[in-house]
């Protein structure tokens, strides 16, 4: 299937460094990947929350973590980490595919979601690298995920395909008030 | 177990070949293998079926191959239903290059539509 991107230009996005305070007060700094940041980095993916994984990542095993960050973190990648204090607790990816485009990922702890974080550091990851000559860039996304898939919107994304795995929806045929008559 | 198995020449399906292969040989299972016309496969159904041909008797393993021609998924399902399969395998989706699980369009179409077991190789 081919991939239609948009014509207009996501952004364009400042790249890092870039700090904010997060809505829950939190002061986070959004900075590029150093290869320092490695252990701090496996650390977040270590501590994070089994049930937030997606679509077979991160690995579970912390031998399976390593080795995943070391294939994300070779050179021709863009990695962004988002810190509060001395941990990571988002951490934002660019990946080459064969043909040229960019594969994006994002992570944010559980306990630092809905603050802000996901868009400041999908951002300073979008400028960075545009920064780094990737023109093009796509992502798949669980078509329930609607926080992240608000997220994608606004940063640039639009849906560049009809999807696949359906939507699930739900009626009611019967008021709870009826149920109670019986 | 009657155990269909559904191949379209990607690679995931190629890996799916070989554990099933090895899987009915020590379980017994009574294995068929339908060749179907997957969209998102750079091979032709008879380069697959001819690679298939080739696996088996490399293998010293005879197993009947079918093709199956129209819309592979539903072609699939109808084929186990018809002759009472109990069991359809499949290849269990492609990495992205950053690790992420992609199901191909067959697995997704048989997956939320087949009354018998699915099973995708990973």
């Amino acid at each position: 299937m081919t991939r239609e991107y948009p014509d207009n230009v996501a952004g364009p996005h400042e790249p890092p460094p870039r700090s904010f305070v997060d809505r829950e007060g939190r002061t986070i700094d959004v900075e590029d990947y150093r290869e320092d940041d490695f252990e701090a980095l496996v650390g977040m993916y270590a501590a994070s929350d089994p049930q937030d994984r997606a679509q077979g990542i991160p690995p579970t095993e912390e031998s399976a973590i390593r080795e995943w960050i070391e294939d994300l973190t070779a050179e021709e990648c863009v990695n962004v980490l988002a810190w509060h204090g001395e941990e990571v607790v988002g951490h934002a990816m660019l990946v080459p595919d064969r043909d040229g485009p960019y594969e994006l990922a994002i992570f944010v702890l559980r306990e630092y979601q809905d603050a802000g974080i996901g868009t400041e550091l999908m951002e300073a990851l979008l400028g960075a690298g545009r920064e780094a000559g990737v023109e093009l860039v796509w992502l798949t996304v669980e078509r329930w995920n609607s926080p992240a898939i608000a997220l994608y919107r606004k940063v640039g994304f639009r849906s560049s395909d009809s999807g696949s795995f359906e939507l699930e929806m739900a009626a009611r045929l019967t008021s709870e008030d009826e149920e109670r008559l019986d | 177990m009657k155990v269909l198995l559904g191949i379209g020449g990607s690679e995931d399906s190629f890996r799916a070949l070989e554990e099933t292969i090895e899987r009915a040989r020590e379980a017994g299972d009574e294995l068929t293998i339908a060749v179907v016309d997957n969209p998102e496969s750079t091979m032709a159904v008879e380069e697959v079926r001819d690679r298939v041909a080739e696996e088996l008797s490399a293998v010293d393993f005879d197993v009947e191959i079918q093709v199956l021609e129209g819309h592979p998924g539903s072609q699939l399902l109808e084929h186990a239903e018809r002759e009472g399969f109990d069991r359809i395998v499949l290849g269990g989706g492609e990495t992205s290059p950053l690790g992420k699980v992609q199901l191909g369009s067959i697995a997704e179409f048989v997956l939320l539509n087949a009354r018998t077991s699915v099973t995708l190789v990973r």
